[in-house]
Parts: structure tokens; sequence; C-alpha cells
């Protein structure tokens, strides 16, 4: 909502009060300034200057020589404007005026003749060129002849206007409108309100004698009313009400359509006019659209219209899509002479949905749409009526032609002091509470232990006494309401175990190196079916995606991920390593809502450490994405049951991947992604793990206890055995741990070796055995013997040898 | 004889100090002190001296024997020393090379906001609750006071699952369904982070997803002076010391009065500023006296209940706080901006 300074003083003394201020004061009290626009800053040398004389340049066609009088002296300029050789008083700007975007203007010559200035068009001072009447393009300003020669145009246009940018929440509606802001004005500043004049005269003739209104649905129009006006003289509205339409961000069309509009601004209500000789009838039936009717509306286009919209109808035709827009059969054009004005109220939602669908979001449907002061329908007509008198040369014809009634609709809401102060930690007494809700307008009836109070038509949020408790803060000050601390009973607040958790995770991965990345949680269909941990059922799907990228809810975090490894990529970010935490999506059968599952997810491309001075690089690999698993698992808490399998998964690597199993459930993967995925891709050779992070989360046992320190000394045995190539570590280690009964400690795999000095299809694995008996010291026999049980039993289960 | 070991000792000592390594000086050792050395022999030819001077002599002998052992020792030392410090100065180091430094990572802006925020509320007696990301009408909207045709639906413009499910546009929904586990029963202090959802496109100043932490207190006698309160520690903790609160009237369908709060502007401290567009304040987060429907909805008794209730957009505190000027940048997850953060 824009909002001239200029113009809120016909509603409200400012004198005094700063646009800055008004705009502090209008913030403080909910209505927020969202900018504050000088669209004349710097503008200095702009005057009323008055063409004494004029004629063609000689030597080019379009350029006319003006003398133009500036007061102090005549001056001579040369203007391209066609109109500029029968124009009287126009605006010029001087040499040395810096005019919207940085032009100065100078003293120059064209084609051999002086020309010291110029003569200015509306865009050239700053109005935005949508704001300027069609007719007005490249034109120069005509000023009317009370225009005083030599005087500051600016002011004159009304141009050297402060103009305050609102931007209001959706329930005040009742600040859609000048007067709306100069009530909360008056309210916060404490200086009455001026209501504007709507006295007009009126002709014998009666309106109800020229048209007939009738409405099918009084639930779709509770108000109708139409007056008629005939002799309007269609003509430019004047300069002062046209600059006041382009301050509010609206275009000057001619008097008829401006007087609506102004009105509109002014009160909130939108009006609209019709030609009533082209109307086509002298009945106005309000009704829905059939199925499939078209109109054209006054932007020229055809709309097919449904039965959920309302219509204005000359008991035939649609004329009007209700409060949207007007249609183009009956439009006010140059020849009309009579006009019907309609100020009606519609139910705001259908023309919400009637804007929307259409597409047709208007100043009319806004306002329509946010609902309208019941009491103001019928005083906008005659406001109106009264300047089309004034500045139309209309005759008024006698009368309203109603259908519906008006609500007399004033809500009352009781409030006692004690709820003011108790909700608002305030201790106001009852004189000031009183004198501020006066000042709101509002209506006080002292009920000893309470009030009754009446609420204005206008304040349609007012419905309940925290809207009322709400209004006497913002009128009060917020800023006045003390600084307090809740009591209640203490404390302490905390995270939730699975918080902890969660946290912890994190701090392992970013000490582990890793960066922490955050993805869309909605992708592709084709995205969501890869890396899925379960069966793929379907995708939750958006019922209206915004395109096909952003289509489904994931159904696991990697692809996601792997387009941040791929945007590194693309900036030469080469050695990654990020991990994402976060909900994934699956179907629920027989479910509203779908399964959020936690998961956790890493990817690892380029090297694990650069090369330095001392070391050279180590490529991620395998190794690095498994370790980091490994060190997870521990950090949760998971220190048994945790096993890896070789796996196969699409999208990775046959050879190079292992399903992550917990107490016999597998809860994840790690791998490399396969070469044909990464190649189409275009993604670097890239390892990754996914984990189901719930999964991970239940495991934990909260009752950890320590483990005594043993007091005797641990024995360690080192040997390396040859196995075919094929047998896994794990099977290996296995063996030594089911062989190596209670007193093993630790097994360590500490060199693995296949090459020259070993038999083709063959490896050696080297390990390194730890033996403890917490009760005594072991004996150099016992452990012989428990290490020859270990090499036997290798040996028969997976055919091994020690290696010599 | 006593003369003859006087002149060993200074022969010794002499030899000693002419010494010019632990193998010389060895040597020496063996020579003056050995078996086969002279005072050994001196030692030897004591059956041949008279009762009153084998004593004598016995104990010149011992003094002279551990006085050049002394003598040896202390070179001893001397060559030890010099030794190690040859050593040391052989294992010299250029220390101003790198280390072998261990790379740690770093946490997601948002995260690391979302803890901070979340270390505060639970330092002020705050429960963290989370909710779904894909919610029911019901709790987004209904719950909150927003039935079907409510024009601040437009506000906010939503992702459907279905007819009456939706991704989140809000995490105000985590309110209605702690509300209503609580059974009528306060207190409730939550703060509530997670992801929302809403039908916008991307550029620099929208993302269709993004993250916000909803609050909420319900108890019997909370006034909006507590939620001042509350704030003013919030933004004095997060922001610093030096900041202010300011509050404004504002609406939110789930709170009556509202209020947005400001916080003052930490780049001009309050004068007027681009980044505060001269107000000398910044928006941070919405707020609000509970609405007595919401309570009433969700099984809470508003004439004996009330409360206060916020939400506040994380990528809003985060840029605020790191001066980020692209909302995008918190998700494209370029690692030249994930690794600024180490030391959040």
């Amino acid at each position: 909502m824009l909002v001239s300074y200029q113009w809120l003083q016909d509603y409200v003394d400012l004198s005094g009060v700063s646009p800055e201020e008004v705009a502090e004061l209008l913030t403080r009290g909910g209505l927020e300034v969202d900018h504050i626009h000088r669209y004349h800053d710097g503008m200095d040398g702009v005057v009323v200057g008055k063409i004494t004389d004029s004629g063609p340049h000689p030597d080019a066609d379009k350029l006319t020589i003006c003398q133009v009088d500036l007061g102090d002296k005549t001056t001579q300029i040369i203007c391209g404007a066609t109109n500029a050789p029968k124009a009287n008083k126009v605006v010029v700007a001087k040499p040395g005026t810096v005019l919207p975007g940085n032009r100065t203007i100078e003293a120059t010559e064209i084609r051999g003749h002086k020309s010291e200035g110029m003569i200015c068009a509306l865009d050239e001072l700053g109005v935005s060129e949508n704001l300027v009447a069609k007719e007005q393009h490249d034109l120069i300003i005509e000023l009317p002849d009370d225009a005083e020669v030599g005087s500051d145009a600016l002011e004159y246009l009304g141009l050297n206007d402060v103009v305050l940018e609102i931007d209001l929440t959706p329930n005040r509606s009742d600040a859609l409108s000048m007067l709306g802001v100069a009530y909360d004005i008056s309210a916060l500043l404490d200086r009455p309100i001026k209501v504007p004049e709507i006295e007009h005269g009126a002709v014998r003739k009666n309106a109800i004698d020229q048209v007939s209104v009738t409405v099918e649905a009084g639930v779709d129009v509770p108000y109708y009313g139409a007056k008629v006006i005939n002799k309007v003289t269609i003509e430019p509205s004047p300069l002062w009400m046209q600059m006041r339409l382009v301050a509010a961000g609206m275009r000057p069309v001619n008097n008829v359509v401006d007087i609506t509009n102004y009105v509109m601004l002014e009160t909130g209500q939108p009006l609209h006019a019709f030609d009533y000789d082209r109307f086509g009838s002298k009945e106005i039936v309000t009704r829905r659209a059939y199925p499939g009717e078209t109109m054209t509306t006054l932007d020229e286009q055809v709309r097919t219209l449904n039965e959920e919209d309302i219509v204005i109808t000359n008991g035939n035709t649609p004329t009007a899509l209700a409060g949207v827009m007007g249609g183009a059969s009956c439009e006010v054009i140059e020849t009309t002479e009579s006009i019907l004005l309609e100020a009606a109220q519609f139910d705001p939602v259908r023309v919400r949905n009637t804007a929307k669908r259409t597409n047709l979001r208007s100043e009319s449907s806004t306002r329509f749409e946010k609902g309208l002061d019941a009491q103001g329908t019928v005083r906008a007509a005659e406001r109106a009526a009264y300047l089309l008198e004034k500045y139309a040369g209309g005759a008024v014809l006698n009368g309203i032609v109603e259908s519906g009634e008006m609500p007399v609709f004033e809500q009352e809401v009781e409030l006692s002091l004690g709820a003011v102060n108790t909700r608002l930690g305030t201790e106001l007494d009852q004189k000031e509470t009183e004198e501020i809700l006066y000042r709101l307008g509002f209506g006080v009836e002292d009920l000893g232990d309470r009030w009754r109070i009446s609420i204005p038509s206008r304040r349609l949020d007012i419905n309940i006494k925290e809207d009322l408790i709400e209004e006497i803060a913002r009128i009060y000050g917020y800023d006045r309401i003390p600084t307090t601390y809740p009591v209640s009973e203490r404390n302490a607040g905390r995270l939730s175990n699975t918080q902890k958790l969660k946290r912890k995770a994190r701090r392992f991965l970013e000490g582990a190196g890793l960066e922490e990345a955050i993805t869309y949680s909605l992708t592709s269909e084709e995205k969501s079916k890869r890396f899925r941990l379960d069966e793929f059922s379907d995708d939750v799907r958006i019922l209206m995606p915004m395109s096909e990228e952003r289509k489904v809810l994931r159904q696991s975090l990697l692809p996601q991920l792997l387009d941040s490894i791929s945007y590194n990529k693309n900036r030469q970010n080469n050695d990654l390593a990020l991990f994402e935490m976060g909900a994934v999506f699956l179907p629920n059968p027989g479910e509203k809502l779908p399964s959020e599952l936690w998961h956790i997810a890493g990817a690892f491309s380029g090297d694990r450490t650069a090369a330095a001075w001392n070391k050279t690089a180590e490529p991620v690999d395998f190794y690095t994405a498994k370790g980091i698993v490994e060190g997870l698992l521990e950090q949760l808490g998971l220190t048994e049951g945790v096993s890896y399998q070789v796996a196969k998964r699409e999208q990775l690597h046959p050879g190079q991947s292992a399903d992550v199993v917990v107490n016999g459930q597998v809860v994840g993967f790690i791998g490399q992604l396969h070469p044909t995925f990464t190649a189409r891709e275009g993604l670097p050779v890239t390892y990754v793990f996914e984990l189901r992070g719930e999964a991970l989360l239940t495991e934990q046992d909260k009752t950890m206890r320590y483990d005594p320190l043993p007091r005797f000394p641990a024995i360690k045995r080192d040997f390396a055995v040859v196995v075919d190539a094929q047998i896994s570590a794990s099977e290996v280690q296995h063996v030594i741990y089911e062989a190596a009964g209670t007193w093993v400690k630790d097994v360590t795999l500490f060199d693995v070796y296949e090459g020259e000095h070993l038999e083709p299809g063959k490896k050696s694995l080297a390990y390194s055995v730890t033996f403890l008996n917490k009760e005594r010291t072991l004996v150099d026999e016992e452990i012989v013997k428990v290490h020859e049980t270990i090499v036997e039993r290798l040996q028969s289960k997976l055919g091994a040898s020690l290696r010599g | 004889m006593i003369d003859r070991l006087e002149e060993l000792k200074l022969e010794a000592q002499s030899a000693v100090t002419s010494s010019q390594d632990k193998k010389e000086l060895e040597q020496v050792r063996i020579n003056y002190l050995g078996k086969k050395g002279p005072i050994t022999e001196v030692l030897r030819g004591m059956g041949k001296l008279s009762a009153e001077e084998r004593p004598v002599v016995g104990q010149k002998a011992n003094e002279v024997r551990e006085e050049i052992q002394a003598s040896i020792d202390s070179k001893q030392a001397f060559f030890e020393e010099a030794e190690l410090l040859e050593k040391l100065s052989a294992e010299k180091i250029d220390v101003t090379l790198p280390g072998k430094k261990v790379e740690a990572g770093s946490p997601h802006p948002l995260t690391a906001v979302v803890e901070q925020i979340e270390d505060i509320f639970v330092g002020l007696g705050f429960e963290v609750t989370e909710g779904p990301e894909v919610e029911l009408d019901y709790y987004n909207f209904e719950m909150m006071n927003l039935p079907a045709d409510h024009p601040a639906r437009d506000m906010q413009d939503t992702f459907y699952v279905s007819e009456d499910t939706l991704l989140r546009t809000q995490t105000s929904p985590v309110q209605a369904r702690t509300l209503q586990a609580a059974k009528g029963e306060g207190p409730v202090r939550i703060i509530c982070p997670g992801k929302v959802y809403r039908r916008d496109e991307d550029d620099a100043t929208h993302s269709h997803q993004f993250m916000q932490i909803e609050g909420l207190y319900v108890d019997k006698h909370v006034r909006m002076s507590d939620l001042k309160g509350v704030f003013d520690t919030f933004v004095k903790e997060y922001f610093g010391s030096d900041r202010a609160i300011r509050l404004r009237p504002s609406y939110f369908p789930f709170t009556e009065p509202s209020a947005e709060i400001d916080v003052s502007c930490g780049v001009c401290g309050g004068d007027g500023c681009r980044v505060c567009k001269q107000s000398g304040w910044i928006e941070v987060l919405g707020s609000g006296m509970v609405h007595p429907r919401v309570l009433e909805m969700n099984g809470f008794d508003p004439d004996v209940y009330s409360g206060f209730a916020f939400g506040m957009g994380v990528e809003r505190f985060a840029m605020l706080k790191y001066g980020i000027d692209d909302i995008r940048h918190f998700y494209t997850n370029d690692t030249r901006f994930l690794s600024q953060f180490k030391h959040v």
C-alpha cells in the first residue's frame, strides 16, 4: 500500500510531524513502513514556464523552437514533443538540474540553435512510464492556467510528495485505504479525523426509474447499490487527482474511471462505472456464470467462466466479473454520457478464487478478498457522486437502487482491565485504557467490573478480547511493556538422548575431516530410485510439482549428495569429503503420512590427505569410507555384532561394495560408485556410504560399565598365514577368534601381501594376537598351545599354511 | 714412594687433560689405574715398607687413585656433553615447516546456528522437540487457526502431497502436536527446529526449502512482558550483550497479540545504515501470545493457561550472523563455503 504524505493531510493534521516520523509511528503501531519514497530527491530548478512564442526548427522537422517565459527571464528551448507547438504552460528543467536517472540538463545547441533547458514529460520527472496515461506518452506536461509562471513545478504537480510504502499484514484490510491509515495515525497521534465531503446535489429524476437491481443469491452478493449519473463529460481528471493516483501507483485514465479509483484508494471500497447507454438493458442482474460462458474483460481478453464465478449481467450477458474486472462491452469511453455507478459487497472467498483462477489480481479484487467495511459502501458511492458532479459535470439522479441490506454491523466485545494487565504484564489504569479505546474510535460502556466495547464496522479484524488487548498495546506502545521473566517452576531444559547422539555423530564426522552438507528433500523420480536401502514401492509425490527435478521426496540421501560432489567438481574443488544427515520419506500404506527415516550418508573423492613436503597424497579408497563408518559405529556404542558383507548393489562397483550388518540386520552399505554410473553422471571416482541412522541410535547401550584394568601382563604373538586369495580377511579373523578361546584380547591384521614371493592365487595375512588372563600371568607353554590350535584350525578350515 | 705417587698423579692428570676423545681417555685410565698400571705396582711393592709407612702410603695411593678417577670422570662428562651437543645440533630441523596437520571437517552453518540457538534455550529450561516434515493439513493449518479459506494461507504457498497432507510450511504444527500430547497440562516449554517447504522459485533471497525454529511456552500466568524478557536474554546471548530488542505489532493467525521482534543493527549500532535500511533495527523473528483458539483447539483451557510462541528463520540468522548474501549457498554445498565454518 502506497500512502502519499500530502494526501494523508486531507484527513488528519500532520503539522509538526515529518514523513519519517509518520513512518516510525506507523511502523511501531503495526503498519510497517517498508520504504520511504522521495521521487523528487535532488531535482532542483524545475519550474513552471509559459511558452510565449514557438515555431518549427528550420533544420529539423520534428523539433519546435519555443520561447519560454520563466518569470525572471525568457529563454529559448528546443523541444521534440508533438504537443509543443500548441502548449501553453509547461514544466521546464533549467540548466544544472539533475533529473532522475542522473541526467544533468545543460544549455546546449541543437542544429545551430540555442536550447537552454528542457521542457519535461512526466516520465522525465521520475514517474514510472506505466503510470503515465496512455495518451500522455511522449508528450510534454501541459499545466492548467492557474500554474504560476516561475514557481516550483514539482510542488504544483505534487511531485515533491513523500510516499510511504506500507507492508500490510493480512488482517489489516481496514488500512487498505487512505482513510484507514489516517484513522490509525489519528489514534496514534491523538488528533481528530477529518471525514471527506459527500454531500452532492441531485436532479429531480429518480435513479430507481432508470434501472433495476436483482440479486440472485444474497450469499454471493450481500449488497448491491447502483447510482445513475447523467450528463457526464469524459475528459482527463484534474491534475492533482491524477498525481495522487500516480503516487498510489495507479495510472490515470479519464475523469470517471479516475474518480472511482480515487474513491477506492480513499475509502477502501472498490467502485465500478458502466456506460449506461451501452449496458444493454435497464436491469442489473447478478448471478453465477454458466459453465463455459465467455465474456471480454476491459483488458480485451476473452475469459471463459464457470459456475464458481459471480457475474454482473444486463439480464442476459455478463457486463462485469464481480469484484475483479469490468466488461469491455460497456466500458466508459470518450462518448459516454450517462453512467451506472456500482457500489457492492461480494463474497470475499469467491472473488479471491476467481481472481486467482483468472490471474486477475487487481487493486479492486484484493480489497474485496479481505472484506469491506459494511457501512462504507453507500458512503463511497455518495462520495464518488459528489466528485463526478464536481469534476465530470455529472447530474446525479436521486437515490440509490439497492438490493440486500447493509448490516448495521457493530461488534461488541467485553473486556476487563485485569485481563489487559495480566496478559500484557502492564499496570495500566482505567482512565488511560479508556482514553486509548476512545482514540481508536471504539465505543466504551462501563459495566462496573468490565467494559462493553463496540467496534466500528471498518475494523473487521477485531472479534475477541485478545484482539482488543493488542489494540491497546499497540497504541500504548509495545516498547512501553515492561521486561519480566516467566515465573514458573524451575526445570532443566535438555536434549533428548537421540538428539545428543545425533550431535555426537556429527562431531565425530566433522572431526574425521568431513564437511556437513544439507541438500534438498525434493528430487526427481529417477533419482529417488537410486541407492535405496529399502525395496522400492512408490514415491511420495508432490501434487503440483514446480519442476521435474523437484517432483518427489527423496528415499535416500546419496543422489542429492552426489549432486553436491558434481557441483564442486565443476568448480575444481576436487578433494571432497561430505556427509549429510536427514530424513528420507517412504510411503506408508494405510497411513496418511509417509515414514520419515533418519539417514546418514557420506561421499568421498579426490585425496583424503593432500601431498605435502613430507608425504605423498593419499587418495580416498574403499577403506577410507569403511574406516569412517567403523569409527562412527564405535562412537555410537556399536562395538559388537557389526559385520561387513560382500554386497551387490546397483550403481556400486561389484567388487568394492559391502553391506553394513548390525546384529543380523542390514543397516547400510559402503562402496565405490560403479564406473559406468560415474561416467554417465560426470562424477569423479567416488566412494560412498549410507546408513539407516535410526537403526544405529536405537542400538545404543545405556548401561556402559568400565572394564577394570588388568593386573597381569598381556602377551603378544605375531604370525603370518598363506591362504587362497579369495578367502576374505573376515573369514580368517573369525577362525582365529574361534580357535583362540577366552584369553584372546585383540586380533590385529598388520599386513596383507600378494606377489612374487608367493604362489599365484595366494595371499599372506599377518596378524598380531594379544592374549590376556585377568586372573593370572599366562605362561609361554599355554600361549604356544593356543597358537598351535589357531594354526591347526586355519589349516583344517581354510587350507591355510603358516608362512615361514 | 709418596713422592712417586704424587708424581704419578700429576702425570696422569696431565694425560687426562691432553686426551682428545673418549678412547684416549680410556687408554689413560688403563695406563694409570689398570691392573698393570703404576699405582697397582706401587701398592704391590708396599710389602717392603715398614709397618709405620704402610698405612700412610696406602692411604696416599688410594687418594691418588681417587683423584685420578675424578679427573677422568670429569673429562668423561665433558666428552659426553660435547657429544650430546653435537648430536642435538645434527638433529636440528626447520620448525617452520608445516606440521602433520589433522584436517578436521566442519558443521554446516545452518546446523551450527540451530545448535547455538538450541543451547541457549535449553539453558532457559526449554526442551527440543521435532515433528514430521510431511504433515497433515490439520496440524499445519487448521490447529494453528488457519481454516481452509483463511487469506493468510496465501502467505505461504504450499506443496501438497494429497488433499490433506502437505510438506509443512512452518514448524508451527509441532506446537499443536506438543500441546495435544500434553493433554491440557502445562507447563510446555519447547523449541522445534526443522526443515520447512514453500512454493518459491529459488533465488538469492528465496528457497523452496529452508529451516525454522519454532518455540512455545505455555503455563499459567504467562505475560507478554515475559516474552520480552526471554527474548532480551536470547538476543543478548546470541548476538551480543550490547544489542537491544524492539517489539512491533504484527499479525500471525496463531498469536494475539502478535509481535515482530527487531534487534538493534549490529553494523551501525542503531544509528541507521544500509544493512538496516537506515532504520537502526533488523527484523529477526515473529512472535506473540498464543491465540486462545489455538490453546482451546489443542486441549488447553485459555482461561487458565496462557503462553507465548515464536518462530525464526535459521537462514536469516545465519545470514545476519555471518554476512551471507545468497541463500542458495546453504544448499549447493560448495566446499569453499562449507570449510569456512570450521571454527563456528
